[in-house]
């Protein structure tokens, strides 16, 4: 156990890209913690893809051994956040385990949406937040810029500000000065009953659900029973132990301790991220504030391309559910694609993550249909049903409302590009609400938005208006009623679930154009006449047709072209079975993913 | 049986001559051009070949494909036939069909090749519209090929074809309805009409992925609809997927080939089918000459058709014909098949009078892809062959 005055725990508040794993890789450097032979790039993104993406998704860990310049030893305790908006449930947890945050903003770059928001996250958890410009060896790095939005921000003088360069290390040193100097030491009462946090959890194939905690009050022995105050499940604490990145157990972690805990728990579920542990028999009487169930924000269909793969992402799905207890899953069966299940993510990137996690590390095949998002329909009688899914929107007569969830955007962009960027909240039927300046260059406009608009390419729209300057951020801001519609796709007739969706009343008519268009152009040339309709109940609004296909034959077929075009048939054959059949309908797996496709023609 | 099917037990051979004088932008046989001073080793070297294949007994046909056969000089020709004649033997009445360009053909060609003993020969016409044949890299006109044909007609030789290729993308309704014409007024004994094909590694690829125009599917489809009505009306009839004659005038070679029947062939990148294996001859003209001078035979590679894979292949070449196939499990699989069922459903295939039939041959490669497809029904038993079919 280290002494509680000793201990300095902390987060790194950074936008993707700003540079937050390389200054991790230099603190492990600096401290001793990895030495210079093992250090490979960002030791703490484990997942193939946080590597490959440059993002982290889960939280890390690691405890660092510090001694100041007069010689004076403490523990730093590093606990790495997410970046991205998806994930802001689990920053908060991360934040709340520490007592100050690193505040790093890229030199050129300068304050950014998710930042921002992450900043006010920390400063709301009461924490000392230290800003550094970071990236100052940049060719293109305007530090003095920089330290003006941040002082616009948190206030403080401008030179207070550490200017640090993670890549050369330049800075670093000072940092940590400061490290050691503001972060106030854990307050926790070291004799009071135990109160550890769960900020963390993954699953390990070996040792079961493996915990990261913090300890605020009282101390937690190996071997202690212990109670979960969200559940109240007792657990034993069959291990326990700190990262220095390699785990290393220990006997006790003490009052402001970080660590991990093992109980041999097998599932994800039972002891959340959020909860709090306590003494099975000397409990605490309230748990540690801040645990609420993840909520999934956006829904999709998830269908193996070959049927005979339902049972295997089943599977697959389970082994994903348990390191990531925000991702939610029931079967859903589709005329179109057949049986899958719908999937509830935290977001768009969490979507696309768990998508390809799939594809890669299990194998599949899948069709995503398009992403949705959960509409409140209030019934004839007052009852109120939530629907994640187009199909389950009833029809206009059978219903008295419908309406969508809303979320409160925070966009970031320099100031040049507002008019272009209120327009575009305009089309997407959002609400302007307050604009401040951060610097004579750069404005934060707050606008209230349907969160189903965000999913459909608003991001992506938002980034090529502002050529990638403008940054966004948002939270959930409730459910407002909406005119809203369900339009159907049909080919030959038969509705396609997959390409339902529920838009609002004045763009259905352009949704429906957008997908006969696609569609048409997607789907090859049959046998027969296709029919593409979109419609609105019984209503047409929008058709095109995929004629029927006249010459598909190879002009010559003699002697010494029977083995030659046999293979080239056959090679056109396994084609096809990337197909599915809709109806009598093939609709190759890439229309799927196309037709499906958000993006700018939008 | 059908009488197209009775090619099943025929003998033929093919004889592979790579020489042109120029290569054509759309072509993709094993061609050279600018190599006449190698006709002679390679000749020996065809002639090696033939000796070192196993006698055969008779050959029904025997075929002098391209290239252009008619390129290099007919006493060469003479001594390949005149070596098939004393290793397997030339049966009575067998077809000897030659491969020819209009160019190469004047009375007195005709007159030679009639004398060594050609019987067929097929004219790589192509087209009656000068434009379209500068196009195709041709390097005859109209006025030669009506004159070949004459020529043909005048050495006695007793069956002719003019090959054409529609859907060059400058050729128009027009210029087509006048090639058809101009064929028929030729007045040949068989006319294959083909859809311009972008095949891979061609100058005409390269052009079309360099943005020059594609052919047009539907506009093949309309002018296929052209020749099949314009020939019908003219007293050829269609016996597979681009070809029409007069009756009794099948290329009883490729109905060998369409009938699953067996056939030799000889020279680079020749295909054979010989006691259930499809093997092939090395492509590179180089490679051919060495392999046979060093005293082997100059197989590529070999793949034995057995088992299901028989009736597969019986389907897969004998659907291209218009009699079809006879019935049989394979068959009867096909029209059970989903796929099947909606090939029945979109005309593109019937039953009729005991044997499958593709009633839409433009389509006829989606029948082909559903063939391939097909796995052998449960309890479907190997039918016994004979050890010794010939």
């Amino acid at each position: 156990m280290t002494t509680q005055a000793r201990i300095r725990n902390f987060s790194i508040i950074a936008h993707i890209d700003h540079g937050k794993s390389t200054l991790a890789d230099r603190l492990l450097e600096r401290t001793g913690a990895v030495s210079e032979r093992d250090m490979r790039e960002q030791v703490l993104d484990t997942m193939d893809l946080e590597r490959e993406r440059g993002i982290t998704i889960k939280a890390q860990t690691v405890r660092l051994r510090h001694v100041d310049e007069a010689g004076e030893e403490y523990v730093l305790n590093l606990i790495d956040t997410p970046g991205h908006v998806d994930f802001s449930y689990e920053v908060s947890r991360s934040l709340a385990a520490c007592e100050g945050a690193l505040l790093l903003i890229d030199a050129a770059q300068g304050v950014q949406a998710q930042t921002l928001a992450n900043a006010h996250l920390a400063i709301d958890a009461g924490l000392e937040v230290i800003p550094a410009i970071n990236k100052i060896d940049l060719v293109a790095a305007d530090p003095e810029r920089v330290a003006g939005e941040i002082v616009n921000i948190l206030g403080g003088a401008p030179d207070d500000i550490v200017r640090i360069s993670a890549k050369t290390g330049a800075g670093v040193d000072e940092l940590l000065r400061r490290l050691v100097e503001q972060v106030p030491a854990p307050a926790g009462d070291p004799n009071a009953p135990l109160r550890a946090l769960v900020f963390d959890s993954y699953y390990d194939s070996y040792r079961g659900v493996v915990c990261y905690i913090r300890v605020v009050d009282g101390r937690l022995p190996t071997g202690q029973r212990i109670r979960s105050m969200a559940t109240g499940e007792i657990h034993d604490a069959n291990e326990i132990g700190v990262l220095t990145p390699a785990a290393e157990s220990v006997s006790n972690l003490g009052a402001g301790e970080v660590g991990y805990l093992i109980t041999g728990v097998k599932e994800i579920d039972r002891i959340k991220v959020g909860d709090t542990l306590t003494d099975s028999i000397r409990s605490a009487t309230e748990p540690l504030p801040g645990y609420s169930e993840p909520k999934p924000m956006v829904f999709s269909g998830l269908f193996p391309t070959d049927g005979d793969d339902f049972e295997r992402l089943r599977e697959a799905l389970e082994k994903l559910r348990l390191n990531d207890a925000s991702l939610v899953y029931e079967p859903e069966s589709s005329r179109a694609l057949g049986f899958g299940f719908r999937c509830g993510f935290l977001g768009l990137l969490h979507m696309e993550i768990v998508r390809e996690r799939l594809e890669r590390e299990y194998d599949l095949d899948l069709v995503a249909t398009a992403p949705s998002v959960a509409y409140r329909v209030t019934m004839p009688g007052g009852s109120v049903k939530e629907i994640k899914s187009p199909q389950d929107l009833p029809d206009s007569g059978a219903l008295s409302g419908v309406a969508e969830p809303y979320v409160r955007t925070m966009i970031l962009s320099p100031t040049e590009f507002v008019g272009p960027i209120m327009e575009l909240v305009t089309n997407h039927r959002g609400e302007i609400g307050n604009m401040s300046y951060l610097g004579p260059e750069r404005v934060e406009l707050d606008c209230d938005i349907p969160l189903a608009e965000i999913v459909f390419g608003f991001f992506d729209q938002l980034k090529s208006r502002t050529r990638g300057y403008a940054s966004l951020d948002y939270e959930p801001a409730g459910y407002r009623e909406a005119d809203l519609v369900k339009v159907d796709i049909l080919l030959n007739g038969l509705p396609v679930d997959a390409f339902s969706a529920i838009v609002h009343k004045d763009k259905a008519q352009e949704y429906g154009k957008m997908m006969t268009g696609r569609l048409r152009s997607l789907i090859p040339r049959q046998l027969f006449d296709v029919p593409i309709q979109a419609a609105i109940g019984g209503r047409m609004i929008s058709r095109e047709t995929v004629k029927a296909k006249r010459k598909d034959v190879i002009a010559k077929c003699y002697g010494g072209d029977v083995t030659r075009k046999k293979k080239l048939l056959q090679k056109q054959k396994e084609g096809k079975k990337r197909m599915k059949m809709v109806g009598s309908v093939e609709v190759p797996q890439e229309a799927f993913v196309a037709a499906l496709r958000v993006d700018d023609d939008q | 049986m059908s009488p197209v099917d009775a090619h099943l037990d025929a003998r033929s051979a093919y004889v592979h001559i790579p020489f042109c004088s120029s290569v054509c932008p759309y072509c993709d046989f094993a061609v050279v051009a600018g190599a006449d001073h190698m006709i002679d080793r390679y000749a020996d070297a065809v002639i090696s070949e033939i000796g070192m294949s196993q006698p055969w007994g008779p050959l029904n046909s025997v075929y002098f494909g391209g290239g252009t056969p008619s390129h290099v000089p007919p006493s060469v020709l003479g001594r390949i036939l005149t070596t098939l004649q004393d290793h397997h033997g030339i049966g009575a009445g067998a077809e000897v069909s030659l491969e020819a360009n209009p160019e190469d053909f004047s009375e007195a060609r005709a007159g030679e090749l009639s004398q060594i003993g050609f019987n067929r020969v097929s004219f790589g016409a192509q087209s009656f519209d000068r434009a379209v044949l500068e196009a195709l890299g041709r390097r005859h006109g109209p006025e030669q090929i009506m004159a070949s044909v004459a020529a043909a007609r005048g050495a006695a030789i007793g069956s002719i074809s003019v090959d054409l290729i529609f859907g060059t993308p400058l050729e128009t309704d027009q210029s087509w309805a006048h090639s058809l014409l101009s064929a028929i007024e030729a007045s040949p004994d068989h006319v294959s009409c083909y859809a311009l094909t972008v095949e891979p590694g061609t100058p005409l690829n390269r052009a079309v992925i360099a943005g020059a125009a594609a052919p047009d599917p539907d506009v093949q489809a309309d002018r296929y609809e052209m020749a099949q009505a314009s020939l019908e009306a003219a007293g050829y009839h269609r016996y597979e997927v681009s070809n029409w004659c007069r009756p009794g005038h099948e290329c009883r070679y490729n109905l060998t080939v369409w009938a699953q029947g067996q056939y030799e062939a000889y020279g680079n990148g020749a295909h054979r089918f010989r006691d259930g294996v499809r093997s092939r001859n090395v492509r590179r003209l180089d490679a051919y000459l060495s392999e046979v001078a060093a005293g082997r035979r100059p197989i590529a590679g070999a793949e034995p058709v057995t088992g299901w894979d028989t009736e597969i292949d019986r389907l897969f070449v004998g659907l291209r014909r218009s009699a079809g196939v006879s019935d049989g499990p394979g068959v009867q699989s096909l029209v059970g098949s989903a796929e099947g069922k909606l090939l029945q459903e979109a005309g593109v295939i019937e039953m009729s009078g005991g044997r499958l039939v593709v009633r839409r041959p433009l389509l006829t490669d989606e029948v082909h892809r559903a063939v391939l497809g097909l796995e052998a029904p449960i309890g479907w038993v190997e039918p016994p062959t004979p050890d010794n079919v010939w």
